[in-house]
């Protein structure tokens, strides 16, 4: 049953690359996150009271070793002080590491609640972008939005942001303590460092850029290697495995290029601030013996130094790593929040809507036009009305409009200029909930989940049993199709619904549909990969079943035509022709009648 | 995302995890000696470095600062050679980190490239039957995650294991100074190194936990924006959230549990260290006091403690890295190792004049096998046996779901049949060549696929001996000049990923011309221009069944429902549930064949007898369990 073909239709989960940022800043991204996630702001007084305790144990050591060695080591030895010292450090070294651990843990369960809503709430979003919006968007970059994106800000406040943090107050305390010892020193310290930090920041750019280029060239790869596995069908039909290897490798040796040029740029920059630590270790030295000859400092106070020193390079150098993933973080960011910024321009109305009235459902256009943004006008000034109850369909070529009418009708899009009114209630003031219930459409792609036949079709009313899905399928002449099934019911569908032909795919569409018992049922070419016998089987208790409910068809064979209470015709953005079939075949130079003369050709 | 890290890793003790973990490092190594080594000696020279820099450290301390302090001189020859050490050892740390990493970021992403290269090779080389049997998010991820989380540990693992160099030789160092001191190292790293592994374990299997709802996450997210349309037209945005908030909350609770355990062991490995600097004061102290140490050795010792605790961790990184690298190493060798392969032979068909080929099954059987061991396989295709003579067009008919699309499959050799032979020119495509099948039969598939490439490109798909003036005849053909010539960039237009600035009837098009460029001798069209105006397809038809010459260029297999299209066919091949019932001339099947009747004048029967509406129309209400008020 499964379809070599139908592989192509696998769209491929790819991950993509990125546009260039916009120009915002790293600041004005983090105050609109923090904004949106108001969660990350609770208790963090408390925690980054606790983060500030947890900074002191690092400059603990330097100054018990002064304060040894000064006190219980140059002094004459004196076991007793150094008990004293070793024991109050220990001490507050205890508290410290518990200081540490409470604020991990408050870290940790804040930020990733937080940002477990932020992945729901953009999840929830993109579902409420219109479908323009959703097409515009490759499906990959959509889903990086609520995975990766949110994945690379956590990663970022936990090990990145809490690194940057305690090194930053690590560099506070250090920097304190050594002015505390010696201002001379702590200059001597910082003039080494300063020029490092100017070149460090050159090559942060830089590699910001570089590390652009990595991404795009991931995009690129996993494009490479999604048409590779999606194409395979076709490329083992034109044997091209040669090109196609061709081009992965092209792909995977751009994103190893781009990847090495990062470690460089990166590698660069850490050795910039070894060179600097170096330097001030150096410096330190010969200034602090100078000093030391002088009486200015004390033997313990230069050891300290040192050890301070090394305390400072550590900071600096994580700090460098660190702002690099930042960039990452808040890029990440940036688009998570540029998601969620984008106001759906289909809204649903919600509390103010209103419900659609009760019972079958009458359909008007008020001079209704749609273009697609920066198109040319789909549909021109199109006025019309359809009564309850009515069977409709509508035909016309191929790019004529007839499936922007089903879209405007489903309210999938809006129109550009007019209004489009169900039992006189405009569209854009139906709340969602009343809409969708009442109104459904049959895409002529009608996507399956990965799950049984069953699972499909309970979809939109899971409170269905399987006897009555059982009955839907008998009551749409399917019963003897869903028999042969291997396991009927139970059968699984597979990924994207791939186990099944084009065809059956469409039937469990239309089973889904039909269950959902709407008042408008819309179809748009839903049967168009169905047996001929199948569809007009189909037909005929489509229009048993739909009689009482308003059921416009976007024909794409004629046969639906002929059956419905009316038929549209659309050519070019307007309706041209309207009334039932018999009446149009009646002129055979118009635009239904040549239409027809051609189905007919194709038929008999 | 059907394998997870999550399953692959619970079911195997940590112990063995290490064993295979270190043997993918090996791996790793035996691939990439050189730059292996180029960055384990540089993380040693680093190393080295750390553990002479707290020596000097401790020398400038007791040999320079303490008499100059306590004679209140400064002896400059001294100073110049304190401050020239300690500046050279940070020159040669810095060579040390710069080997280091650059060669650990060279051999991991050199890796990575290898391997994905490998792996989608294979990707190339597996038949289809195996790409049928696996997701396209496995596929996709074997090529990229998991290739990376395989190779993962490289990165610091240079680091690692020039810090357990330098950690030897900080105990020798330790030794040679004072045994007492010794004694406190020989306490203190162990147990820093035990802390590491303890970490490491614990946080595995978190790891691989948050690692696979992290995969299922993504894998709803995917699914539910794939089918986004569906969702919207049926209002089902609310349970999709909540079955996408489910499992983010699943992963949010993994990620603080995570997160709970890194609140226990980060701020105890950075006290560790300290505390044993601490020890140093006192039982330094103690054997000063015995003159057994020097103040400069006291204050070396103290410093390596300090120096020494950042670059342990690198130990912890990597063993926290193995059971993901294993986990991905086990995901892409199960790709490496794939069997079944669809060789092809060394038999060429005789093309010196073109003509067109005949194609023949015979007793062909096709079944797809189960995707769960238990489960009971599909047969798709049972005993088909039919011949497209040579410059014949054979029309396929049959219900949806009937094996139409299998046996055009099976026609150009994208699948081997379970049992039979599909002959080309009366031999068996498995013994073709890869070029002389290619060369030979074209499919056009149901659904067109278009590569994210230029309209050239797509069309001649770099194929010898196809030039511009082939494709313009190509697309003429198929009656896509006209839109292509519109295109901003004509042939040199990008179509995009999948071809989405094309319409649906524009790629199916396209997707035509690119099987006509390369003329075949034996076209297959699987229902392939559905989205084409009946007349084009006519024409098209038409086209290949007389050459120029008069001749028939291309024997012509075709799924088809449009009567126009089958009228068209010498033969029809009747089909029902993967069985050949009828074969023979159209007008012959509709007096003969009640089924083919049905289905190919379904759309007269319609028209003709309306009076069945009616009985459907009482029965279908009564009978509906569900539709309970037509009128509301």
């Amino acid at each position: 049953m499964t379809t070599t073909t139908d592989t192509a239709r696998k769209t491929a989960t790819v991950e993509t690359a990125e546009a260039p940022e916009p120009p915002e800043t790293t600041w004005q991204t983090m105050r609109r996150g923090l904004a949106l996630s108001p969660e990350l702001r609770v208790g963090l007084a408390g925690t980054l009271g606790l983060a500030l305790v947890y900074m002191v144990g690092r400059a603990a050591v330097p100054v018990a070793v002064q304060q040894g060695i000064d006190n219980g080591i140059v002094d004459g030895l004196d076991l007793g002080v150094i008990w004293t010292v070793v024991a109050v450090t220990a001490a507050v070294l205890v508290v410290t590491t518990l200081c540490g651990y409470l604020m991990m843990r408050r870290l940790f369960t804040v930020s990733e609640t937080a940002l477990a809503n932020v992945r729901i709430r953009a999840f929830r979003h993109v579902h409420d972008l219109s479908m323009l919006h959703q097409q515009s968007e490759r499906r990959g970059s959509l889903v990086s939005r609520v995975t990766s994106d949110v994945d690379q800000i956590t990663q970022f406040l936990q090990w990145g942001g809490v690194i940057l943090v305690i090194n930053l107050g690590q560099l506070a305390v250090t920097t304190l303590v050594m002015f505390a010892y010696s201002w001379q020193l702590t200059l001597v310290v910082f003039a080494a460092f300063l020029p490092a930090v100017f070149v460090i920041r050159r090559l942060q750019r830089r590699l910001a850029g570089a590390y652009g280029v990595v991404r795009q060239r991931t995009g690129a790869l996993l494009g490479a290697i999604g048409e590779s596995v999606v194409g395979a069908p076709v490329i083992r039909a034109y044997g091209i495995s040669g090109r196609t290897a061709r081009r992965l490798d092209e792909a995977i040796d751009g994103q190893r290029r781009a990847q090495q040029r990062a470690i460089r740029i990166s590698v660069m920059g850490s050795s910039v601030g070894e060179l600097a630590a170096g330097l001030a270790l150096a410096g330190v030295v010969v200034l602090g013996v100078t000093l030391g000859a002088d009486r200015t400092l004390s033997i313990g106070e230069v050891t300290a130094f040192l050890f301070l020193v090394t305390l400072f390079i550590q900071p600096v150098q994580i700090a460098t790593e660190v702002l690099n993933e930042a960039q990452n973080a808040i890029a990440g960011w940036r688009r998570v929040l540029d998601v969620l910024d984008v106001e759906p321009d289909v809204a649903d109305p919600g509390e103010q809507g209103r419900e659609l009235p009760a019972g079958p459902l009458d359909i008007r256009f008020a001079g209704v036009r749609f273009a697609y943004p920066g198109g040319p006008p789909v549909l021109h000034d199109v006025s019309l009305e359809i009564p309850a109850k009515s069977r409709v369909a509508v035909v016309g070529e191929t790019g004529s409009g007839k499936t922007t009418f089903a879209k405007l009708l489903t309210r999938l899009m809006d129109p550009t200029a007019g209004q489009v009114l169900l039992s006189g209630v405009p569209l854009e003031r139906v709340r969602f909930a009343s809409l969708r219930s009442r109104v459904v459409m049959v895409p002529q792609d009608g996507f399956l989940f990965d799950a049984t036949v069953a699972e499909n079709v309970r979809f939109a009313r899971p409170e269905l049993t399987d006897e009555q899905l059982a009955a839907a399928f008998t009551e749409l002449g399917l019963a003897d199709w869903l028999d042969a099934l291997p396991s009927g019911l139970h059968t699984c569908v597979g990924e994207r619904g791939e186990a099944l032909s084009v065809g059956e795919r469409q039937l469990v569409a239309l089973a889904r549909a039909y269950v959902a018992d709407p008042d408008l049922l819309v179809l748009d070419e839903a049967t168009s990969a169905v047996d001929p016998a199948t569809e007009v089987r189909l037909q005929r208790t489509l229009d048993a079943v739909t009689r009482g409910r308003t059921t416009l068809a976007i024909a794409h064979r004629l046969s639906t035509a002929q059956a419905a209470d009316e038929v549209i015709v659309v050519d070019r953005g307007r309706i041209v022709q309207r009334g039932p079939h018999d009446e149009l075949v009646r002129d055979p130079e118009s635009v239904y009648g040549l239409l027809y003369a051609s189905w007919l050709e194709q038929t008999r | 995302m059907r394998l997870t890290a999550g399953e692959s890793v619970a079911s195997r003790t940590s112990r063995d995890v290490l064993v295979r973990g270190l043997a993918v490092l090996g791996r790793a190594i035996r691939e990439e000696p050189r730059i292996f080594a180029v960055a384990v000696s540089s993380s040693v020279l680093f190393g080295a470095m750390t553990v002479a820099s707290a020596f000097v450290v401790g020398a400038v301390v007791g040999d320079v600062v303490v008499p100059a302090i306590e004679r209140g001189a400064v002896g400059v020859g001294g100073l110049a050679l304190a401050a020239v050490a300690l500046f050279g050892i940070s020159v040669l740390r810095v060579a040390g980190i710069f080997g280091r990493r650059l060669g650990a970021g060279y051999m991991q992403y050199r890796l990575q490239a290898a391997y994905r290269r490998r792996v989608t090779r294979r990707y190339l080389e597996l038949p289809l039957a195996w790409h049928h049997r696996n997701a396209t998010g496995t596929l996709l991820s074997n090529a990229n995650s998991d290739v990376e989380a395989a190779w993962y540990p490289i990165a610091p693992l240079p680091f690692a294991v020039g810090t357990l160099v330098m950690l030897v030789g900080a105990v020798a160092s330790l030794f040679v100074t004072d045994w007492a001191l010794a004694l406190v190292g020989l306490a203190v790293f162990p147990a820093l190194f035990a802390l590491n592994v303890a970490y490491s374990r614990r946080m595995a299997p978190r790891q691989a936990r948050a690692q696979r709802l992290r995969a299922e996450v993504s894998g709803i997210a995917h699914e539910s924006f794939d089918g986004a349309l569906v969702v919207k037209t049926m209002g089902r945005e609310a349970q999709e959230t909540d079955r996408f908030a489910a499992r983010a909350g699943e992963l949010r609770d993994s990620l603080v549990a995570v997160g709970r355990l890194r609140g226990v062991f980060d701020p105890l490995l950075e006290t560790l260290p300290s505390l044993g600097t601490l020890a140093v004061l006192v039982v330094g102290t103690i054997r000063l006091r015995q003159g057994a140490i020097t103040v400069a050795e006291l204050i070396s010792v103290a410093f390596l403690f300090t120096v020494l605790a950042f670059p342990v961790r690198a130990i912890g990184w990597v063993l926290a890295e193995l059971p993901r690298s294993v986990a991905g190493w086990d995901r892409v060798s199960r790709v490496l190792d794939a069997t079944g392969r669809m060789p092809y032979g060394d038999t060429t068909l005789d093309v010196s004049e073109p003509r067109p080929a005949s194609l023949t099954f015979t007793g062909v059987r096709f079944g797809y096998e189960p995707a769960e061991a238990h489960l009971p396989g599909t047969e798709v295709l049972g005993e088909v046996s039919f011949t497209v003579p040579a410059g014949k067009t054979v029309a396929l008919v049959g219900p949806t779901g009937s094996g139409k699309s299998t046996i055009a499959a099976l026609a150009v050799r994208l699948v081997d049949p379970l049992a039979g032979t599909v002959c080309l020119d009366s031999v068996d495509v498995r013994r073709l060549t890869a070029a002389s099948l290619t060369g030979t039969a074209a499919l056009v598939a149901q659904v067109p696929f278009v590569f994210d490439d230029t309209v050239r490109a797509n069309v001649a798909l770099d194929r010898a001996g196809i030039g511009d003036d082939d494709v313009w005849a190509a697309l003429r053909l198929a009656e896509a000049d006209g839109f292509v010539a519109a295109l901003p960039d004509g042939l040199d237009t990008m179509v995009g990923e999948r071809g989405t600035s094309l319409s649906g009837g524009q790629r199916q098009r396209l997707t035509l011309a690119r099987a006509l460029a390369g003329r075949p001798r034996l076209l297959v069209l699987d229902d392939a221009t559905s989205a084409v105006d009946p007349r084009v397809e006519a024409a098209i038809l038409a086209g290949l069944r007389s050459s120029a010459a008069g001749a028939p260029a291309a024997s012509i297999l075709v799924v088809a429902y449009r009567r126009a299209t089958i009228a068209l066919a010498d033969e029809v091949v009747y089909l029902e549930q993967g069985r050949v019932l009828a074969r023979g001339r159209h007008t012959e099947l509709l007096a003969t064949v009640p089924g083919y009747a049905d289905l190919v004048t379904a759309y007269e029967q319609a028209e003709v007898d309306p009076a069945k509406d009616e009985t459907y129309d009482e029965v279908a209400p009564v009978t509906s369990g569900l539709k309970i008020e037509v009128d509301r």
